[in-house]
């Protein structure tokens, strides 16, 4: 059995029907890690035992039939925090740790009897958009194993593409779920913000971030944030609306749905010709299926990377202080001062994108230069979220490339980090705004997946998923699998 | 040349809440180090603050005593800063939209009557609480952390040390009332920074200032700036300038030693704190804290003087903390006469606790038991000698007035048909006395009453011996 072939509901059905026990489907998913990890790497910590003791409580108590998701294995993203299981970030600077509470998705993922099966790399605090910034190993794309999967959630992408698990946790800061779906093929949800609890998700931008889930399917994905998603109390920008049942609409089809595509969003100058190629056919389809698509204007989008960068790293540099070398983590051994256990523990425990990006932050908080960067990009975020509103004045949804390449070389942009920044242009624009947006396969270019955004507004991912499933029925690209070629065996 | 002394202060004052200002953990002191946490206070990886809505109604009532407009649109902001006290390395506080701005309170000092202006109040959390051991180690005590405080600014409207001083104390009484902190300065629940500089009389400008720590009591505070006042005063008059600096106070030399000095402004890179949503305050919120606040001291001073005609030096004295005030009308409400009331509550009362060094509640006194034994001496059945023993016996071990004194035997003696005995014994005894007495020797009677009372363990009423010994005395 291999799990590239079944959907959660029929992973479901094989469990109800006893084809096939939780704890088979644990350890074929293991045999699959086993086999396929050397190659991938997207494992930072596996739980096995714990995986198979849950398996085996679950078939002791027997199969929900009601509950889709139990004992379904599920890879998280190594900077949401869970109880007793390493917890790293992909930093040296919490190479050994090991939290104390969970954060509410994992209460959730338990609640549902969905089975953590490992922790998934990333790039460093989630900064990074290849997952080359981990201080530990990299990520290769199953796709071509010469690329990378895309980050900062490339683990949690490259394990789902692999078929090691049906389904995987990641963060979306300024692109961070959509750009390694599209890299690999898979569907990306970046909630709303406020959609999902961050409460236990490391914090990088905090009025960015957002934990969504990576699926082969749109409804997967769809089952999948019903799971995690709500209010929480412990979490004061998680929106209050109970019970949301995101599969609702799958079935209605986009007759007359209103969608607009940027012109921003769709210039040659930059864009691979594969990307544009593909996307023009996913409006086709679109049109052929009764949506109206016309062209639209985001004219703020340009101030997207250098707003995002500003407040993102402002944020990140406050949030990343906590990191002193006091209490938990790694500190350093060479201090004989308070300073210098600051100083050379922070030195010595973050990477170079990491310390970049506090560099940047605190110049841009700082005294003198608050007014022209930090608030300037406040005022950019406004515009760029009033461009959003306007389109949605008229339109459902928005359409467009989630990348302006396929997935690009290992080693292809490490050393240009303005270069890695700007593929981030066509996603950060949506965190700014808060608006929920998904990636879904839309064909190939150069044998490598090319993903498609779907925006909508505020809080209506429904209506996302009611026209990322309509364009799923009427292609099969989400059926295509990786060939693991390219790399060394 | 003579010079004027500008004077602002800064004071934190710890709400008491039962949980932290963003975090389920108990807001006590006095646990063992680090019980008072939880992931939240630690600053761990991942965790986010919540509001505590009481604390913002604290603050609030605060704010309003202290006749502040309330910001209606308001939000928190980070203050970023490491130090191991300090475990987000980033405070949660409030910069450019204060909880209350433009507020004001009345001071006395020797009879004159001054505003002072508030410029701010606004909200924050406190800081953990460093401990250097005697090993070369330092410990960090996580209790305190994240315990709500508001923070008052005034103006630099000051003029004067006891100016400052006088502030202080009605900044406390007016928190006091509103009963939202314990404000003690020895509890470090109260906290005061001074910002102190001279100029030239007559001239506009403000002249550099320096602010001073570490004074942990109001005498202190008052000391402090004395000593400032006079360091800067001594420096430019020699022709130096002021360096803007921080420095402390040390309470053994009565001293000021320089800490630091300011280059500039600490950047503390303040930005809007993203994990909590900018608060909305209502009207209606507004007013339900409005409405909320107690009466405060000055008013209760007014009306103690109008309606019980007490004067106004003693309805200071009874205003002077709220729990005092509280006692004194309760006890009038229990039917003691107010002059009565005033006058235990001032005389005895006051000076147990002094001598004592107690508060109102560590006794087992009551406003009850304490109208009960005013009422008991004004219908006399117990005089006002025997009335300190009850007192005494009440305020340590607390009772019943009436069942005290009977339980004791402590029930005045004014019954003639016991008290003709034991004075026609006396007089048998005195017979000097009786001739005393006719000789005009005004004596001879303080003499003869002073044998009844021996005789009776004080229990006598004194007016009603002195009438029978009199009626005796001329029927010898």
């Amino acid at each position: 059995m291999n799990l590239f072939d079944y959907t959660l509901e029929e992973l479901h059905r094989m469990l109800v029907n006893k084809e096939i026990t939780a704890e088979t489907l644990m350890e074929k998913t293991f045999l699959r890690i086993e086999e396929t990890e050397e190659q991938i790497g997207a494992f930072l910590t596996l739980t096995k035992d714990k995986a198979l003791e849950k398996a085996r409580a679950i078939d002791k108590q027997g199969i929900d039939p009601t509950n889709v998701l139990s004992g379904i294995p599920i890879g998280i993203k190594d900077n949401i925090i869970t109880e007793g299981v390493r917890t790293t970030a992909a930093s040296k600077m919490l190479e050994d740790f090991i939290p104390v509470y969970n954060a509410t998705v994992m209460e959730k993922v338990e609640a549902a009897g969905m089975i953590p099966v490992g922790k998934m790399n990333m790039d460093e605090f989630a900064m990074g958009g290849s997952t080359e910034n981990s201080a530990f190993q990299i990520t290769r794309n199953p796709w071509n194993l010469n690329k990378v999967p895309g980050g900062s959630s490339g683990g949690s992408a490259a394990t789902v593409a692999a078929g090691q698990v049906p389904v995987s946790l990641g963060s979306d800061t300024g692109g961070s779920i959509r750009e390694p779906a599209a890299f690999t093929g898979l569907v990306g949800m970046k909630p709303t913000y406020g959609r999902v609890s961050r409460y236990g998700l490391i914090a990088f931008g905090s009025s960015f971030d957002q934990i969504g889930p990576f699926t082969k399917t749109v409804k997967d994905n769809a089952l999948v944030l019903n799971a995690i998603s709500g209010q929480d109390k412990k979490d004061s920008t998680s929106y209050a609306e109970e019970n949301v049942d995101f599969t609702e609409m799958l079935e209605k089809g986009v007759k007359g749905m209103r969608i607009g595509v940027p012109k921003e969003y769709m210039v040659e100058e930059g864009t691979e010709e594969g990307v544009l190629k593909a996307v023009k056919e996913a409006i086709d389809t679109f049109k052929k299926m009764g949506a109206i698509v016309e062209e639209v204007s985001l004219p703020h989008s340009k101030y997207g990377i250098p707003a995002y960068y500003i407040i993102a790293s402002s944020e990140a540099s406050s949030n990343l202080q906590r990191f002193d070398g006091v209490r938990y983590g790694f500190r350093t051994e060479n201090a004989r001062t308070l300073e210098e256990l600051y100083v050379n523990t922070r030195s010595e425990g973050f990477g170079m994108e990491v310390k970049r990006r506090i560099m940047l932050g605190t110049f841009s908080l700082s005294a003198g230069f608050y007014d022209a960067h930090f608030k300037k990009a406040a005022q950019a975020r406004t515009l760029i979220r009033r461009d959003f509103d306007k389109v949605f004045q008229e339109y459902d949804l928005i359409l467009g490339p989630t990348t302006t390449t396929t997935a690009f070389d290992i080693g292809g942009k490490i050393e240009d980090p303005l270069a890695m920044y700007l593929s981030d242009i066509l996603t950060v624009p949506v965190n700014l705004a808060g608006v929920p947006s998904i990636s879904i396969p839309c064909g190939f270019s150069n044998e490598l997946p090319v993903g498609m955004q779907l925006i909508g507004k505020h809080f209506d991912e429904k209506t996302i998923y009611q026209a990322a499933y309509a364009f799923e029925q009427a292609t099969d690209f989400h059926k295509k699998q990786p060939t693991f070629e390219g790399g060394v065996k | 040349m003579n010079f004027e002394t500008v004077i602002g202060l800064e004071v934190h004052v710890e709400l008491k809440t039962e949980s932290k200002m963003f975090s389920p953990s108990p807001a006590h002191f006095g646990a063992e180090p680090n019980t008072n946490t939880n992931v939240i206070d630690w600053g761990y990886p991942g965790v986010l603050p919540v509001v505590n809505k009481r604390a913002i109604e604290f603050g609030m009532g605060a704010a309003l005593a202290l006749n502040c407009e309330i910001t209606q649109e308001t939000k928190f902001d980070r203050k970023n800063y490491f130090y191991p006290d300090n475990p987000k390395a980033y405070q949660i506080s409030q910069f450019d939209r204060p909880l209350g701005t433009s507020g004001f309170i009345e001071i006395e000092v020797e009879g004159q009557l001054k505003n002072i202006r508030v410029e701010r109040v606004h909200l924050e959390e406190d800081a953990g609480k460093n401990m250097h051991g005697e090993t070369g180690f330092s410990y960090v005590d996580l209790n305190r952390q994240g315990t709500p405080l508001i923070e008052i600014v005034s103006e630099a409207d000051m003029r004067s040390p006891e100016e400052a001083y006088a502030y202080l104390e009605t900044v406390k009484q007016i928190i006091q009332y509103t009963g939202v902190s314990d404000v003690k300065m020895e509890e470090g629940s109260m906290r005061c920074d001074a910002n102190i500089s001279i100029r030239p009389i007559g001239q506009e400008e403000f002249g550099t200032k320096t602010e001073l720590k570490n004074l942990n009591s109001f005498n202190n505070v008052r000391k402090g700036i004395a000593y400032e006042m006079q360091r800067q005063e001594k420096i430019l008059l020699a022709g130096g300038e002021i360096q803007q600096e921080t420095r402390r106070y040390d309470d053994t030399t009565g001293q000021t030693v320089l800490m630091r000095v300011k280059e500039g402004s600490s950047d503390y890179r303040y930005f809007p704190e993203p994990d909590i949503p900018p608060l909305s305050i209502s009207d209606e919120w507004v007013e339900k804290v409005r409405t909320s606040i107690p009466e405060m001291p000055k008013e209760r001073q007014i009306r103690y003087s109008q309606e019980f005609g007490i004067p106004v030096y003693d309805a200071e004295v009874l205003t002077a903390t709220k729990e005092f005030s509280d006692f004194f009308e309760e006890t009038v409400e229990k039917g003691a006469d107010p002059k009565q009331a005033s006058n235990w509550l001032m005389g005895e009362v006051s000076g147990y606790l002094n001598s004592e060094h107690v508060e109102l509640h560590d006794t087992n006194l009551t406003p009850t038991n304490l109208a009960d034994m005013i009422l008991l001496i004004e219908d006399g059945t117990i005089s006002s000698k025997i009335a300190k023993k009850v007192f005494r016996e009440l305020i340590i071990n607390g009772g019943n007035a009436k069942e005290l004194i009977h339980e004791k035997g402590w029930v005045q003696l004014s019954d003639p048909a016991k008290l003709l005995p034991i004075i026609s014994t006396i007089l048998d005894n005195n017979p000097q006395s009786i001739e005393d007495f006719k000789n005009g020797r005004d004596r001879a009677i303080g003499f003869l009453v002073g044998q009844v009372m021996k005789q009776t363990h004080g229990q006598a009423n004194p007016g009603v011996v002195n009438k029978l010994l009199n009626q005796e005395l001329i029927k010898r």
